[in-house]
């Protein structure tokens, strides 16, 4: 055995362990719990049961469900509708001052974001910053209460998650070639058409990672929903996260993460299937 | 071909400190094919992206079909830009790129399908309509390129070097092909290369190009055979440059002292005496004595350094008693005697009375 193989082997090996100890067996376990039964005293019972897939199809787990994906839905939304422009602006300005830009969208990742969600609490609060500028600017006579409602969960998802729509979204829309765009020009295209017909397809696979890497934490992110939305926004996150700390009921919390996990993992699929499709149109 | 279709009047463009156009006046007619020639960075690019409305002049105007299109976008002039890298659009397949102007125009699906299929059937690249431009050769990508170009029946289509990026076969199949379109449709082409052979070729005009400014406009015979200045001489095929002194002048002819020999050359442009003065020949204009020329006319005595068999020519270099290297060559045909030679072989140069083209040395 060669030293490189044995290099590669043992690297291979290390991460194979890794994956089965971190990720293999967990989700393994999580997928058992979920079929066993609940018991009070030991948190779980070993008997077979689907009584926890069964409740979840009760409506208000349905409710939350399909409330937690049209908010994961509407900060995607929100993310890509400010983050698109803001990409373009970053591939126009010159490139010391686009240095200088990229440095700021990842600053805010040296702090923990449950910190800097916290940090939005002293922004958007009664008696917080932004009320006290509004009502000195005139602007307003009563504090606004933006905390605690869904608003405010919108804030802090889309504030927490922009970078990872800035980003591959920038890296997607650097590398459009500008050519496309006087081609199309060239040929009589208006700047919508040039848009919505050349850019907005050639940077449709920024867009999907982008989302998917916005939509996917949004829907797990319990904190953000827990610390700005108060009682009020029972999403899924927080939902899973009180089966197994609150309500103390682990085969109902494992069944909905089961569910959470496999949607996700369908997404990822349809992803990967839809980008493979149009990555093989623009390289064969 | 009288009517002007482009007209470039006193057109200046920098970037920068960079000048890229200096004080441009041009007459463009429809029908014509017109190349822009000159070495790189000479400002090519630039005209065309002025014309198409890709840049801004600093001053003068721009006339497409007698309209002044200083301040039209680049998709409200009547004129298609073949680009230099094709600049196709890998989403879309041959159809859609070609179907592309026709369709913002908001033409019928059915008329867009006949124009199209027409315009593929003309560039033979019928049958892969449904293929990814991404999978095509270079060839095959030249030909949309032309084709998404040509298809909008454009006043103007502007061609920028569309065929460097060709081997040299395939590219001097597509000259002749783009040539046989420019014919057929009667569009009014703008061709830039910076390849002299390829404008040669091509052309109905040339302008030569030097940083900037339009060294000389011309048919491809009057660039070659009447080269205004020694910038166009060189860059125009091979040339023999002579250093001479008038001497003195007659009625028609100067008295000029070159090589060590005393010539009297038709004084064209009427040089005084006292003047310093090229003489520049072409390789094929010289003729090659292997004997010592019985009259009393001057020849140029040398001997034969390199000599490069191609064919149909054979190239010779020859060194002058002076040191100087003057490029000779002969074509093979009937009436040539026999244009054998070895090297180190004594010869004399002589040249047809007035083909000799004689510029002010600056
Ligand atoms: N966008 C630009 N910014 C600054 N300078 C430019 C720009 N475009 C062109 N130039 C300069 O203007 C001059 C003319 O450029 P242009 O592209 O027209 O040359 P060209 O004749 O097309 O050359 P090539 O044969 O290399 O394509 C060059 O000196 C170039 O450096
Ligand atoms: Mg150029």
């Amino acid at each position: 055995m060669t030293e490189k193989s044995f290099f590669r082997r043992s690297a291979i090996g290390i991460v194979f362990f890794w994956i089965t100890l971190f990720v293999l067996i967990p989700n393994l376990l999580v997928i058992i719990c979920s079929f066993l039964e609940r018991d009070p005293a030991h948190f779980i019972r070993f008997v077979f049961s689907t009584e926890s897939y069964r409740n979840l199809f009760a409506a208000v787990f349905f409710r939350i469900f399909l409330n937690s994906f049209k908010n994961a839905f509407i900060a995607t939304l929100v993310c890509l509708l400010l983050s698109y422009p803001f990409a373009i602006l970053l591939c126009r300005v010159r490139p010391s001052l686009r240095r200088y830009l990229l440095v700021l969208i990842i600053i805010p990742f040296w702090t923990s974001s449950l910190i800097r969600t916290y940090a939005l609490v002293i922004l958007l609060k009664g008696n917080g910053i932004l009320n006290s500028l509004l009502m000195g600017a005139g602007l307003i006579r009563e504090p606004l209460q933006i905390l605690y409602s869904d608003f405010a969960v919108f804030c802090g998802l889309v504030y927490t998650l922009l970078p990872f729509m800035i980003l591959p979204l920038y890296g997607n829309i650097e590398k459009l070639d500008i050519r496309m765009v006087e081609a199309a020009f060239d040929l009589g295209a208006s700047r919508m058409q040039t848009f919505f017909r050349i850019i907005l397809p050639l940077t449709m696979p920024g867009i999907i990672a982008g989302s998917i890497l916005v939509f996917l934490p949004a829907l797990g992110l319990f904190y953000i929903p827990d610390i700005l939305g108060g009682a009020k926004s029972m999403l899924i996150g927080n939902f899973i996260r009180d089966q197994f700390l609150t309500a103390r009921d682990w085969p109902f919390g494992a069944a909905a993460s089961v569910i959470l996990t496999a949607v996700m993992g369908f997404m990822l699929l349809a992803y990967y299937y839809s980008l493979k499709r149009f990555n093989a149109k623009l390289m064969e | 071909m009288t009517q002007v279709v482009v007209r470039l009047e006193n057109i200046a463009k920098h970037y920068d400190d960079q000048i890229a156009v200096e004080n441009l006046h041009l007459d463009i007619f429809a029908g014509e094919f017109l190349t822009l020639l000159g070495p790189s960075g000479c400002g090519k690019t630039t005209i065309l992206r002025l014309i198409a409305g890709f840049e801004m002049p600093d001053s003068g105007n721009i006339f497409i079909g007698g309209v002044r299109v200083n301040d039209l976008a680049p998709n409200q002039r009547d004129v298609n830009t073949v680009f230099q890298s094709y600049a196709l659009f890998p989403h879309m397949d041959v159809f859609d790129n070609v179907a592309f102007g026709l369709k913002i125009r908001g033409l019928k699906n059915r008329e867009v399908f006949t124009r199209v299929t027409e315009v593929l059937e003309m560039v033979r690249l019928k049958g892969l309509e449904k293929r990814s431009v991404t999978q095509l050769s270079g060839g095959q990508q030249q030909r949309v390129a032309f084709a998404r170009a040509v298809v909008n029946e454009p006043l103007v289509l502007l061609l920028d070097e569309p065929l460097s990026a060709l081997d040299y076969r395939l590219r001097k199949e597509m000259q002749l092909e783009l040539k046989r379109y420019q014919r057929k449709l009667g569009i009014t082409f703008i061709f830039v290369t910076h390849d002299q052979e390829e404008a040669m070729t091509m052309s109905d005009r040339i302008i030569v190009m030097n940083q900037g400014r339009a060294e000389q406009v011309g048919t491809p015979k009057e660039i070659y055979e009447e080269p205004v200045n020694l910038f166009v001489a060189n860059f125009i095929g091979e040339i023999n440059i002579f250093d001479g002194f008038v001497v003195e002048i007659g009625s028609e002819r100067l008295s000029t002292r070159m090589e060590g020999h005393m010539f009297h050359l038709l004084n064209r442009r009427g040089f005084q005496p006292g003047r310093k003065i090229r003489i520049l020949l072409r390789p094929e204009d010289i003729q090659v004595h292997k004997t010592r020329p019985a009259d009393y006319f001057p020849s140029l005595e040398g001997q034969v350094e390199e000599l490069i068999y191609k064919g149909s020519t054979v190239d010779l270099q020859i060194r002058l008693a002076s040191g100087k290297s003057v490029y000779v060559t002969e074509f093979f045909n009937e009436y040539a005697e026999d244009i054998f030679y070895s090297r180190g072989q004594q010869v004399w140069l002589r040249w047809f009375d007035g083909w000799e083209v004689i510029l002010p040395d600056d």
